[in-house]
């Protein structure tokens, strides 16, 4: 390859050309730039093929599936008609559906606020030193690293009204052990969401502390020259320090509880009475147990648009704080 | 507790009365764990309770009794094994998609680069419940329901796009002249990839592959939705099918569920350094 191809190419980082192609005729340059830009393109082309394949096309097919009528032998006589709106009226108008979708706020707002109180008082714990820091630390990790349907299990286990150890560890220490956690309708949502709030500390707190690393020790130090309270320094100088990795933490940790279905299929079903039904296992009851894909698109649908109204409101902030 | 001395810490000023305080503190950490992790503890307690059905199953093990793990693993021992040949396979699909993925975004500033990265971003915003409604359907079409391939496929998706960024944001700081110096060398475009940029994004890699694993053996719904018969089935919806039809039998359940966590307490063991980074280099953007 002579070096006239360099010089012709207007990115800087033109490498030379492999050994390979330097074997071929000499070629003008513009296609040897193109050959070249199409071998780069090699590198990137499965994964963006992977992902147009497993999210893009979803996507698509899931808004189409929206207004196609899916039954049981839709799948062996491969017919599902377009109905209009139908599936959409049918959703709207049945009651479950608002009852899923507040909910689902419930179960949301109440999860974060619990993960990241908890794990940001645990982050803000473990800045201090003491012995056994790193340990404590990285054990408090198995709850988030363990199968959260087999978390869902355990905690079935442990909410048993007659046979779990919480109702009978309230017995021992005098309070009333008879709550039906898991089996009333309204306690049963309250139950999830505590073990949602379990599952997501230990990820709240790895990053939340991480981000507390990163305070610079100077300022919070310079605050209490000033004669600053531990918790007014906390609140005037660590916590705006730590505004973008919180809300890095709230949108992640809310993009994973708004579409919850492992931990609630675990634990109740979405019973008892739908008193834990929220719009991710709605959406797997419409689709997968009464094989109606079109309302189980219906209702994805909609999930999809609350992240994505979610995701604009996440950029609009992010754009403004760079600024 | 008089060990005080031992520690290692920087010369503080205060440090007569300091160290105590520090084991207040160690104390307090050891009971927020405690409470933290007595579910996981309560779990392996249950599994190796002779009556584990029973309303007052010690706070210890007393008579330990191992039938839970054995009717455990006679009856999970297979499912154990799907798991652990699915989160390999789709292991292997995400690196091998994902890498050269990751390289060329952080190298090649091809036109379009920036979308795909956001566009990458955005996919894990997808309700996998929705990938999972709209891929059913195409699997019936294209044979793929109840195959393992088709599984790993599926379970490879969790974990691709959380790689390509993670493996990404390291691979941008190869310094160039590396990779030029290689091509200098007369080292073809792949062959660079393969023996220079590998090589020094190997943890990365390994966080990578972690995480894509870890995603994949936790994986219940795709389990759940892509399989309609016995054939396929990761131990997630097998502890799952399991309570419905042994729910008296607590110490099988409780047991298989040890089984099935014990991948995560052992990665957690051996390589901590990656979690804790994989964690955080999730959340860079």
């Amino acid at each position: 390859m002579s070096s006239t191809t360099a010089s012709a190419t207007p990115l800087p980082t033109d490498a030379k050309a492999p050994a390979a192609a330097a074997v071929r005729k000499p070629v003008n340059p513009r296609s040897t730039k193109r050959r070249r830009t199409l071998a780069q393109w090699g590198f990137i082309a499965p994964a963006v093929i992977f992902m147009a394949l497993f999210f893009g096309y979803p996507l698509v097919r899931n808004i189409v599936m929206s207004f196609q009528d899916y039954s049981p032998s839709t799948f062996f006589t491969g017919e599902a008609p377009f109905n209009g709106l139908d599936n959409w009226n049918n959703v709207f108008s049945d009651g479950l559906f608002g009852k899923a979708l507040w909910q689902t706020i419930l179960f949301t707002v109440g999860s974060l606020l619990g993960q990241f109180t908890i794990g940001l008082a645990l982050a803000v714990f473990f800045t201090r030193r003491f012995p056994l820091n790193g340990i404590l630390r990285s054990l408090i990790l198995l709850p988030w690293l363990v199968p959260m349907v087999v978390s869902g299990i355990v905690w079935r286990r442990i909410f048993d009204q007659d046979t779990g150890v919480l109702n009978s560890f309230l017995d021992t220490v005098g309070l009333p052990g008879d709550t039906p956690w898991l089996t009333s309708t309204s306690m049963a949502l309250i139950s999830v969401i505590l073990v949602n709030i379990w599952i997501g500390i230990p990820f709240n707190m790895v990053i939340l502390y991480g981000g507390l690393q990163e305070v610079p020790k100077e300022l919070s130090e310079a605050a209490a020259l000033d004669g600053a309270s531990a918790w007014r320094t906390f609140r005037s100088v660590t916590l705006p320090m730590l505004k973008p990795v919180i809300t890095v933490v709230l949108v992640l940790g809310f993009m994973s509880t708004v579409k919850i279905l492992d931990l609630v299929l675990a634990l109740t079903d979405g019973g008892p009475a739908d008193s834990t039904q929220t719009l991710g296992t709605l959406t797997y009851q419409n689709s997968f147990v009464q094989m109606d894909f079109g309302a189980g698109a219906v209702v994805g649908n909609i999930l999809i648009l609350i992240s994505a109204v979610f995701a604009v409101f996440y950029l609009r902030v992010n754009r403004n704080e760079g600024k | 507790m008089a060990t005080t001395t031992q520690i290692p810490a920087a010369p503080a000023p205060a440090a007569v009365h300091r160290p105590k305080r520090r084991w207040g503190a160690t104390v307090f950490g050891l009971a927020v764990l405690a409470v933290m992790l007595f579910p996981l503890y309560w779990m392996i307690n249950t599994a190796l309770q002779p009556d584990a059905s029973l309303v007052d199953v010690g706070p210890v093990p007393t008579g330990v009794d191992f039938s839970g793990f054995t009717s455990a693993i006679t009856d999970q021992g297979t499912n154990l094994l799907t798991s652990l040949a699915v989160a390999l396979g789709a292991v292997a699909i995400c690196l091998v998609i994902s890498a050269p993925a990751a390289y060329g975004l952080a190298q090649f500033n091809l036109r379009g680069s920036r979308t795909i990265v956001f566009g990458t971003l955005i996919t894990q915003m997808v309700p996998g419940i929705v990938i999972a409604n709209a891929l059913y359907s195409a699997y019936v079409d294209l044979g793929l329901v109840n195959s393992y391939f088709g599984l790993m496929l599926a379970d490879a998706s969790l974990g691709i796009p959380f790689a390509i960024v993670l493996m990404r944001s390291f691979m941008v700081s190869i310094p160039r002249e590396v990779i030029e110096a290689a091509e200098v060398d007369g080292a073809g475009r792949i062959r660079t990839f393969v023996q220079v940029v590998l090589p020094m994004s190997r943890n990365s890699l390994i966080t990578a592959g972690l995480f894509s694993f870890l995603y994949a053996w936790s994986d219940f719904m795709f389990a759940l939705t892509l399989n309609t018969t016995d054939d396929v089935k990761p131990i997630t919806l097998g502890i799952y099918q399991y309570i419905g039809a042994h729910v008296g039998d607590w110490g099988s359940v409780m047991a298989a569920s040890v089984l099935s966590a014990v991948p995560a307490a052992v990665l957690l063991v051996l390589s901590q350094k990656y979690i804790a980074a994989g964690i955080t280099g999730g959340s860079v953007k």
